[in-house]
């Protein structure tokens, strides 16, 4: 954990994310850290295996477009009110993806067995759902508890490489403040390291008060830290920004044929290193 | 009726079918729905917890994204919605695309958490404004949630009823079948057999939905449109035009 937080440049943040890694990564409102999914299309990475916890948005829709993306593991890729997320749209009509689709409570369970060292969830519901029938991991075992038929489906436990992600704030030990967002804290138990860009950065130690501390991910599982003041552009923050709404409108114009995306890359994600 | 009268008719008729619940939850992106469960809240004080999801001011949930769901197995939720692009007559749900899995086309976001909750939560409304032979199908092209399921699985939930822009029906778990419970102002009874793709049981004399009460309506414009605008601004604009 790097003290000083300053010597670190994003490209850096983003080159530690090794091409082929599995990255946990949050749903559109819960702070995804678009400053870090910028700087990986810059450098060009590849086959990444995408978690979305549970699903996942115009991250995971950037990063698929830009070719980064062997897997897209998820409970769903959606744009909201926006409407369909084109380039996601186009990767499963041309299978370009292989996909893991799966449902919100699975991927929740996936990674708390990962955060217990256990080998697999049960989890309810599920059975005679399309998603069990061809998802590559579940498997339905029969309830050892109960003496008469009871099947129930086993969730494998997920271990991503990385959870990646927005906060609102670190201080200066590598403690991230995260607010009631206890999801991010499961990814990031669940995952073997997790990468933050935050907001701003705290003086004083985030466990001086126990009010802080309550929402604290402690340093033990924060393997880097990035200073990106409104780092979750153009989506929404929990904790301070509004949607860019036009920047949203002005996405889906151009998302919707591939010289459009390219330009999108070029003015927004390639000329963003120029203009910081 | 305007398009915006005919919202805040089904906001109203869904209000109603939430006043026996304790706790509601609602989707993201989900405004009618929404904005029905805020509107029983304020009307009748029950249910007397709403959560939606995706808000920060309308989500009591301090647990983190797996909460909800917890809540759900433990019976803690008693009404929650689920769409679809397509709806069958088994009240299957489609939530995964038009077509083949998995190069769907249309590919549609995913699953989400259907495929849990529709087991766990004791009334789930199904709502789809579309009413078309296009989303209301004999048979869905893909299952993300089966409506119904053989006595040996673990089901404590499942589909209370289909509400469309055109009609109500209910659902009966038993005979795996909708009948038509009303249908709405502007609608008939042809126009739903021409645009239902799916067999349902129905009378000569199905009754017109019964329009909004006044004084509920009243109170959905004058108190309830002012959260609804926090939660969902863009569809709240379209509905309650600024004055």
């Amino acid at each position: 954990m790097p003290a000083e937080y300053s010597d670190l440049s994003i490209s850096d943040f983003a080159s530690a994310i090794p091409d082929g890694a599995k990255l946990a990564i949050p749903a559109d409102y819960a702070g995804v850290s678009m400053a870090a999914t910028r700087a990986l299309i810059r450098r060009k990475a590849k086959n990444l295996h995408l978690v979305g916890v549970p699903t996942s948005g115009l991250q995971a829709e950037l990063l698929i477009g830009a070719g980064c993306v062997a897997t897209l593991e998820s409970s769903a890729l959606t744009l909201g009110e926006y409407g369909p997320a084109p380039r996601f749209t186009k990767a499963v009509r041309e299978g370009s993806i292989h996909l893991i689709d799966a449902t919100c409570p699975a991927i929740h369970a996936g990674l708390q067995a990962s955060q217990k060292g256990i080998p697999f969830m049960p989890l309810r519901g599920i059975l005679g759902s399309d998603v069990l029938k061809h998802h590559p991991g579940w498997k339905v075992i029969q309830n050892p508890f109960s003496e008469s038929e009871d099947p129930i489906v086993a969730i494998p436990a997920i271990q991503p490489d990385i959870a990646l992600f927005h906060a609102p704030l670190a201080d200066r030990d590598g403690n991230v403040w995260l607010g009631r967002k206890r999801e991010l804290v499961n990814m990031s138990h669940a995952s073997k390291t997790a990468f933050v860009t935050v907001d701003a950065i705290c003086e004083t130690s985030l466990f001086e008060t126990e009010e802080m501390a309550a929402g604290v991910l402690p340093t033990l599982y924060v393997g880097e830290i990035y200073h990106a003041p409104n780092g979750s552009w153009p989506l929404p923050f929990w904790n301070g920004a509004k949607v860019d709404d036009a920047h949203m409108q002005e996405y889906m114009k151009m998302a919707a044929s591939d010289a459009g995306f390219n330009e999108y890359l070029e003015r927004y994600v390639y000329g963003e290193s120029a203009m910081a | 009726m305007t398009v915006a009268d005919e919202k805040k008719a089904l906001i109203c008729l869904i209000a109603g079918l939430l006043r026996d619940c304790n706790h509601v939850a609602v989707g993201a992106a989900s405004p009618i729905p929404g904005a029905a469960a805020l509107l029983a809240k304020a009307a009748w004080g029950s249910p007397r917890h709403v959560n939606i999801l995706g808000s920060v001011a309308n989500n009591f949930f301090t647990g983190g994204g797996g909460e909800l769901f917890d809540c759900a197995a433990q019976g803690r939720i008693d009404a929650f919605f689920l769409g679809g692009g397509q709806i069958d007559g088994e009240a299957n749900i489609n939530l995964m695309g038009r077509g083949p899995y998995p190069t769907s086309a249309p590919r549609w976001p995913g699953t989400f958490g259907s495929a849990y909750l529709y087991f766990l939560i004791p009334k789930v409304i199904l709502f789809r404004e579309e009413h078309t032979r296009r989303t209301l199908v004999e048979k869905v092209d893909f299952i993300s949630a089966p409506g119904v399921s053989d006595e040996k699985i673990y089901r404590k939930g499942g589909p209370y009823g289909l509400i469309t822009s055109k009609a109500f029906f209910m659902f009966n778990r038993k005979k795996r079948r909708f009948s038509l419970l009303s249908i709405h102002p502007g609608s008939s009874l042809e126009d739903i057999l021409d645009n239902t793709g799916f067999a349902f049981d129905y009378e000569e004399t199905t009754p017109v939905t019964p329009p909004p009460d006044p004084e509920l309506l009243k109170l959905l414009e004058m108190d309830v449109s002012r959260p609804v605008a926090e939660v969902y601004p863009n569809f709240s604009a379209t509905i309650f035009p600024v004055t």
